[in-house]
């Protein structure tokens, strides 16, 4: 039996703090790691590592491009290497080059992008990356991990900086609550299931995991028993656990703060289809649309990313499940 | 005989229209606009642009991007007192809510095109992700050469905005072209997100840089209403080159504890900033 996670109460942290404190850590330990910012490093908080080490730092201003070109010469020669900005900049104005110097080379480059999804908020659509785990996934090579919380954030940096190849991990802006077991281990590759369940199961990433805790805690009291797993690990995928859970319950939903196109959804629709599963699939997140302004949590309240939305999502798989 | 001193008053109203509406979203970037304003007062209401609020897809008007797209609360408050949209609706400036046709705010974070579902009325390009809109005002301006028409596009940039490369494959492109229904306008304000542009990355020097890709370069002070209306008059009587007016402008100018502090790029005040900001634009 699985503790019961009081999300509600649960301390909150941006993970992008811990992205910050841990860069300061790995740069003690590891003097041949540098650390590279588009003009928003107080924003990603590579500025930690800023202060602490200023001659392994380099701000390359507005230029993504430019920025993305110099990380791979610095993993070329054999740095490791991390390059920040926000997730649409990052993965969207760099990405050409992404795929040329850092995933055709399988370099050492980890790309760490704060500001992902639509809790971007007011800033609006130009800057609500929605599509960047769909453009980072599809090149040969990458790795694609989108993080729960702050505790996983620190294992999931502790864990790659020792892997020498290329990383896409995406944070959000705002505080998301701290869900994860302090004695947790990440591995790339693996899912996690937080709770079990017989009825259905929900895989989510990102913010949508607590999120997806809490709806199953409320489905719990309508009488549904409800699966959740968090999958951090989008590239590579835990095949085993995927089939594992659909076999399981039959019935799976995808909770994620992307695009339906391209992301968790359609990774998992990919194992489930290609093993000849028989589980009926639904996929939660941004549908086929561009976002607006607004306070974070209103705009994920509008869009559906919510405990209600998802809730509605999971009825919506359970009915389809009878149908069958 | 254009009258400066009525510019003047606009733009403090202005001002206090931009502080206002970043106060009430809790969210925006005063810095960038308030440095900005001044220009686009002249720009709107000294006679330089070609427009008609009444009908903003007018085929002979001239256009205006803003390409630094996060200054979006000096361009909405414009065309609020240009008569595009009420001056009410500036209050939906970065809330959910407001008057796009499905609910949804017309001012967003960043501007939207006219024509994007969530654009508001006299917005000529979506902006907000920096660098991208020197060349979409090329192709407005080329479009409309190309199709007999002898409207003008004005495009405003960043200082830091220029460090992307895009910037520079449009200037090269523009210069080779001749396109002099071109005016691009740099608001020279020395500051980004990180800290002072000539520490992050250095643009400068800039008129030697432009002169080289061709340009007619102009320097002015961009808070001299003069200065200003000049350089527009002068870029629209030269010929064979696009020009671009070099402002030096001051980040928060007219709110003495925003003025050329970078930490005032991206943040909203509080009540008692707020309050402060608003007594001495009264002033
Ligand atoms: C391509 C891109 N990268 C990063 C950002 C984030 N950003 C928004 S404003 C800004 C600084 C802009 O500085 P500047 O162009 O000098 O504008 P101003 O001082 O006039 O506000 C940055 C880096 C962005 N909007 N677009
Ligand atoms: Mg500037």
């Amino acid at each position: 039996m699985m503790t019961v996670i009081d999300i509600k109460n649960a301390p909150k942290k941006a993970i992008r703090d811990t992205y910050g404190e841990v860069l300061v850590e790995l740069g003690k330990m590891d003097p041949d790691m540098v650390v590279l910012d588009a003009d928003l490093s107080e924003s990603t908080r590579t500025h930690k590592f800023h202060l602490a080490y200023p001659e392994r730092f380099f701000n390359a201003g507005i230029a993504e491009q430019n920025m993305i070109g110099i990380a791979a010469g610095f993993a070329y020669t054999g740095r490791t290497v991390y390059a920040s900005s926000f997730a649409i900049f990052l993965s969207g104005r760099a990405w050409e080059i992404i795929r040329q110097q850092i995933a055709y080379n399988k370099l050492n480059v980890k790309l760490v992008a704060s500001h992902g999804g639509v809790s971007v908020g007011q800033d609006g659509a130009s800057h609500q990356m929605n599509e960047d785990i769909s453009l980072m996934r599809s090149l040969p090579n990458m790795n694609v991990i989108v993080p729960a919380d702050s505790v996983e954030m620190e294992k999931v940096l502790k864990k790659v900086h020792y892997i020498k190849e290329p990383f896409y991990i995406r944070m959000g802006r705002e505080k998301f609550p701290v869900i994860m077991p302090s004695d947790y281990e990440f591995e790339v590759g693996k899912g996690y299931t937080l709770k079990e369940g017989s009825d259905v199961s929900i895989i989510a990433c990102g913010v949508m995991v607590s999120i997806a805790l809490q709806t199953a805690y409320e489905l719990e009291e309508e009488g549904i028993s409800v699966e959740v797993i968090n999958m951090a690990s989008i590239k590579p995928i835990d095949k085993e656990l995927i089939i594992q859970t659909a076999n399981k319950t039959g019935a799976v939903v995808t909770s994620e703060e992307h695009s339906v196109i391209g992301g968790l959804g359609s990774a998992v629709a990919e194992v489930l289809s290609e093993e000849g599963c028989n589980a009926v699939l639904v996929r939660h997140g941004v549908e086929d649309r561009f976002a607006l302004s607004g306070p974070a949590w209103e705009v994920m309240e509008e869009l559906g990313l919510s405990v209600e939305g998802l809730k509605s999502k999971v009825k919506y798989a359970l009915e389809k499940k009878c149908q069958k | 005989m254009t009258d400066f001193e009525n510019l003047k008053q606009i733009a403090k109203q202005l001002r206090r229209e931009i502080v206002t509406m970043v106060y009430n979203a809790q969210s925006g970037h005063p810095g960038g606009s308030l440095s900005a304003i001044d220009i686009l007062t002249v720009l709107y209401f000294g006679g330089i642009l070609r427009y008609d609020p009444k009908n903003p897809d007018w085929e002979d008007r001239d256009r205006f991007i803003l390409s630094k797209g996060h200054a979006s609360p000096a361009l909405y408050s414009v065309l609020a007192y240009a008569g595009y949209f009420p001056k009410e609706e500036l209050l939906t400036y970065r809330k959910t809510k407001g008057y796009a046709p499905d609910g949804y705010s017309r001012l967003q974070g960043h501007p939207a095109w006219q024509h994007n579902k969530h654009g508001a009325p006299g917005v000529e390009a979506s902006t907000g992700s920096l660098g991208q809109g020197l060349s979409v005002a090329i192709g407005q301006a080329l479009s409309l050469k190309l199709w007999g028409k002898d409207s003008r596009v004005y495009v405003m940039l960043g200082d830091g905005e220029i460090q992307e490369g895009m910037i520079w494959e449009a200037a090269m492109f523009a210069g080779h072209h001749k396109i002099d229904n071109l005016c691009a306008i740099l608001d020279n304000n020395n500051l980004q997100i990180d800290g002072d542009v000539r520490e992050i990355i250095n643009i400068h020097p800039l008129k030697e840089k432009f002169e080289a890709f061709r340009w007619n370069v102009i320097e002015i002070d961009g808070h001299d209403y003069k200065q200003i209306y000049d350089a527009f008059i002068r870029a629209k009587n030269t010929k064979g080159k696009p020009t671009i007016i070099i402002a030096h402008t001051v980040k928060g100018k007219g709110v003495s504890f925003m003025e050329n502090n970078f930490k005032w790029h991206g943040v909203a005040p509080n009540k008692e900033d707020y309050e402060k900001a608003i007594a001495e634009l009264m002033a």
